[in-house]
Parts: C-alpha cells; sequence; structure tokens
C-alpha cells in the first residue's frame, strides 16, 4: 500500500446563503481515489474550485473525510488518537508565505513544528540547522521573516515542515504569489528534497511549466479525478486539458499548433530541448 | 506617516544589560519602581540615581534613547508639578496673583517628577535591553505558576509573539489599502475630527476582512504544523539562568535592602 491512498473519498461542506436564505450542501470531492507510492512526485492540476486544496487539506488531516477514507502511512485519517501523528508525517505548505510564518526569527519559525511534537532542546537546534541548510536558507537564520522575499519566506515555510522529518510534503499552491525568481528557487527545493531525500511532495500549482518534473499529474475538475498519467501522456491530450480550462506549457502549445498545422512531431512534448532536436531531426 | 511607528524600542547591542536573562530584568525594573516609591528623602533619591546611571552606562543604549520616552510622559509632568506645588497647603514661598507655591508643595512636586521621570527610564533600559520576544518568553516563565488557577499564561505569550510578527505586517497592508483608497478618491486628510474618523471607514473595513483572513490562515498553518497547545510542548529556546543572573539577583536583592533602610530612616 502506497504512503498516500484515499478510497472513493468524498467531502461535502455547507455553504450558508447570505440574509438566511437557507444552506445548501456543496460537494468539494467526489468519489476521488488515489494512490501514491512513497518518494513519488505527484503534481495536482485544475483550475479554481476544482476540489485540489480540499483534497490537499485531508492528507494533512486538517479536513476529515464526508464518505470514503483516507490513508496516510496506513493511518485512517479519521481516527482522533493519531491526528498529530498524521500530520507530522504530512506535512503542508500553503500559499500565503507571509500567513504561515510564525516566528519572529527564521530559526524559531523552523522550531515552531518541533517544539509542538515535543522533541528535546538539543535535538530541535540539530534539525532546524539541518532543516534550514536543505532549503538554503542557513544564512538567513536570525533574519527576521518580515526582511525576506516571498520566495525566501516560502522556503522558510518548507524548513519548518522538514523539521518535523515527515514522510510527506503537500504543497498547496505554493508559488501563486511568488516572482518567476522565487517559484523557480522553491520548486528546485522542493524537488532536491525529493529526489535526495525520498520525501513525498505533492504539489498543486497553476503553473504548467513546474509540473513538467513530477512522476504523475494528477488532473482534478468538480471535485472528481479526470486525467491522470505521466506529464507526457497528460500534455499529448492538448484538446482536453483546454476543455477544462487548464493551459498547457508553452513549448507543448508550440509543438501541438506546429503539429496541427502538419509538421509531423511527436505528441506531448515537455521541453524546449525535446522541441529543438524533434525540429532539427525532421529533414 | 506609518513607517514612523515602531514597536518595541529593542536597542541591539551586546552589553551585560543585553545578556541578562528576561526575567531578571523584569523582577528587576519591579523591583526597581518599587525602590522608588519607597525613598523619600536626597540621600535615597541621589541612591537611584547612582544605580540608575549605573544601569544606563552598563546598557550601552545611547541616552537620547531614553530621553525618547520623556515626549509622552511631558504633559502628564508638567500637569502634576503644577498640581502640587499648587495645592499643597503649608509654609508659602512666593504667590502672585491668587496662586502660591508651598515649600512643601515644591518638595513633592520634585519628588514626582523625578518618581515618574525615573519609572519611565527605569522600564524603557528594560525594553531597550530586551528583544520583544524574550520578553514575552520571560513573562510566561514568571506567570507559569498561575497556570495552576486556569489562566491561559501559554495563550496569552503565543497571542502576544504572534501579534508582534503581524504588526508589521498589517501596517504595510494599511499603507496598502490607503493608498489603493486614495487612488480611488478617498480623503484621509481634511475635515475635523468626526469627519475624518467617518473618513477612515473605507479603510478599516477592508483592514478588518484582511485580518480575519490571516488570523484563519495562521491558524490553519498553526494546526497543519502539530500546535496544540502548551502541553507537551518543548522549548527551543529554554530561559535557563547563567551565572550573571544569579549575580545579578544578588545585586537587586541588595539594591532593595538599601531602598528599605534608606526608606525607614527617611533619609
Amino acid at each position: 500500500m502506497g504512503i498516500i491512498r484515499a478510497v472513493k473519498l468524498a467531502f461535502d461542506y455547507i455553504k450558508y446563503g447570505e440574509d438566511d436564505a437557507g444552506s445548501e450542501k456543496v460537494r468539494a470531492l467526489d468519489q476521488v481515489d488515489l494512490d501514491v507510492e512513497k518518494g513519488q512526485f505527484i503534481a495536482i492540476l485544475g483550475h479554481n474550485g476544482s476540489g485540489k486544496s480540499t483534497l490537499a487539506k485531508h492528507i494533512n488531516a486538517l479536513l476529515v473525510p464526508t464518505e470514503g477514507s483516507m490513508w496516510v502511512d496506513g493511518i485512517d485519517t479519521s481516527s482522533e488518537e493519531e491526528l498529530w501523528h498524521i500530520r507530522q508525517k504530512a506535512g503542508m505548505v500553503f500559499q500565503n508565505p507571509d500567513n504561515q510564518i510564525i516566528g519572529t526569527v527564521v530559526e524559531e519559525d523552523v522550531g515552531f513544528g518541533p517544539e509542538n511534537i515535543g522533541v528535546p532542546t538539543p535535538e530541535i537546534w540539530r534539525r532546524v540547522e539541518d532543516a534550514l541548510d536543505r532549503v538554503g536558507m542557513l544564512a538567513h537564520r536570525s533574519k527576521s521573516p518580515n526582511k525576506l522575499s516571498g520566495g525566501q519566506k516560502q522556503r522558510v515555510a518548507i524548513a519548518g515542515v522538514v523539521a518535523m522529518r515527515p514522510e510527506c510534503i503537500v504543497l498547496d499552491e505554493p508559488t501563486a504569489m511568488l516572482d518567476p525568481n522565487g517559484r523557480k528557487d522553491v520548486i528546485q527545493t522542493v524537488r532536491e528534497l525529493n529526489e535526495k531525500e525520498g520525501v513525498t511532495a505533492i504539489l498543486i500549482t497553476h503553473y504548467m511549466e513546474e509540473v513538467i518534473f513530477a512522476d504523475r499529474v494528477i488532473v482534478m475538475d468538480q471535485g472528481r479525478v479526470v486525467m491522470q498519467g505521466t506529464p507526457r501522456e497528460i500534455f499529448s491530450r492538448v484538446e482536453e486539458l483546454k476543455a477544462l480550462r487548464l493551459d498547457v506549457p508553452q513549448v507543448t502549445e508550440l509543438a501541438y499548433e506546429l503539429k496541427k498545422a502538419g509538421v509531423p512531431l511527436a505528441d506531448g512534448i515537455l521541453t524546449r530541448e525535446e522541441l529543438v532536436e524533434a525540429l532539427c531531426s525532421l529533414n | 506617516m506609518l513607517k514612523d511607528i515602531t514597536l518595541g524600542q529593542y536597542y541591539p547591542s551586546d552589553s551585560i544589560l543585553h545578556k541578562l536573562d528576561p526575567r531578571v530584568k523584569f523582577i528587576g525594573t519591579l523591583v526597581f519602581i518599587i525602590a522608588l516609591f519607597l525613598v523619600r528623602g536626597p540621600v535615597g533619591y541621589a541612591f537611584a540615581t547612582a544605580v540608575l546611571a549605573a544601569l544606563i552606562l552598563l546598557s550601552r543604549v545611547p541616552v537620547k534613547f531614553m530621553l525618547k520616552g520623556m515626549k509622552a510622559i511631558l504633559l502628564i509632568l508638567i500637569v502634576t508639578m503644577l498640581f502640587n506645588m499648587l495645592l499643597t497647603p503649608g509654609e508659602p514661598l512666593f504667590s502672585f496673583w491668587i496662586l502660591t507655591v508651598t515649600k512643601e508643595g515644591l518638595v513633592t512636586a520634585v519628588r514626582m517628577a523625578l518618581r515618574l521621570i525615573y519609572l519611565v527610564i527605569g522600564s524603557s533600559i528594560m525594553t531597550l535591553t530586551t528583544t520583544p520576544n524574550q520578553l514575552t518568553d520571560g513573562m510566561e516563565a514568571l506567570f507559569s505558576p498561575l497556570k495552576k488557577l486556569h489562566v491561559p499564561v501559554h495563550e496569552i505569550a503565543m497571542m502576544m509573539s504572534i501579534a508582534l510578527r503581524f504588526i508589521p505586517i498589517l501596517m504595510e497592508e494599511t499603507d496598502k489599502i490607503m493608498k489603493a483608497q486614495i487612488a480611488r478618491g478617498a480623503d484621509f486628510e481634511s475635515g475635523n475630527f468626526i469627519r475624518r474618523i467617518k473618513n477612515m471607514i473605507p479603510l478599516l473595513v477592508p483592514l478588518f476582512v484582511s485580518a480575519f483572513r490571516r488570523a484563519n490562515d495562521l491558524a490553519m498553518a498553526m494546526e497543519a504544523r502539530c500546535y496544540h497547545g502548551g502541553e507537551g510542548r518543548t522549548q527551543m529556546k529554554p530561559l535557563i539562568y547563567a551565572g550573571r543572573d544569579r549575580t545579578a539577583y544578588f545585586l537587586i536583592v541588595l539594591f532593595l535592602a538599601g531602598a528599605v533602610v534608606l526608606g525607614i530612616l527617611g533619609l
């Protein structure tokens, strides 16, 4: 069994109408099946309201399924006694870097998680140093988070999760509020953690360029998983993606248009190098 | 305009006072304030002045910063002095029109003024040499016996430190919203007092909405990082007394004893 497994997961939330106009149940997730192997890099795509954030919050037991079930490392997330255990195993990084940093000094913020799970003091210091080193923020350890750029703050947030020694990191649109440089740094950090430390990464994003490194891409729409496969498989279905109001990487789009115009190219070209090679080998 | 407000007037340096445990500084300040009310005579005040001067020197904070706090109490200072001078009955010193300054009044006025000034300088030595975070930690440790009486000491300390973290963020946000509203024709500068307060509404409503949103996000982020109150929590930077803290406690006791003796003797 994989590290994260969802079976027929469904989640309803209650939407209250204005002026006591009554409430209605809205199904945010519907019949979601998911099985993630340890050490994988998973990307989840979907436009606003597709249920991807709701799914992410289930992995960290911030939300508990209405129907079906979710297991993290073999533990059912609906079991109340195991709650802190689950949250330690599956760390979460949110969209807004400012709203998830608690400490007034970088190192204190990274130490917040280990403090909460009762790690002894000398061990906290070791973990904080190690975590900051892994995200490349060790030089900024005694700065105030307010003095950092968005990308740096987000890397501090990642370090805060890493210091808890999780099996898996869920990143809910971590780059949505960052500039292109910050975005690159954050994704690079996540990839390194995934490749070097074998931490399972689940990345929710709007940016297609961030998805092409993933082992598997999951596309969601209206609370359901509608497509699943390797980036190449997914991005060769350009028409379907467009119908879901999703983009494809620029290069893929160019290749797709060229192909439509009669150039014999393969489906699902993902990187610039691939396209160059494919075009050069035409003659 | 909003950039001028700095909270927690910490002055970074590495003097011996900066290195002291915040608990020692907190108790020391408290003792100093009590001592100010114990001493009466000129010898007593000379004693307090000497101690204060020594502390200022030890803190290596420019005196200029200490005096900054004076501005805030200037009005109170003048009013107390005036009332004490004019309204204390006793031997008249000089008088003009219907006002009479008495000798006793003058002495009380000077004593009150000195007390107020020393009180402000004494407490600013603490805030200038202690980061707001250390201060919160120190208070949490000192008040932790109150936990037995079900006072949520840890929670209050956590709230204080979160507030400290978010003040600059909300400040920046206020600035942003203000500019956005000015760009849409809002007017924050003109009109009388009541008008100006009314004009603040387009600033305050979005600010509150965003503050609540932030609070919600932060609560979720804290839960995601296993925060579940003070129970079973360890500390990254626990407060541990060092040799210098014990020496400082000894000196504080000595100072208190001196003040008590001088107070009893009435010197």
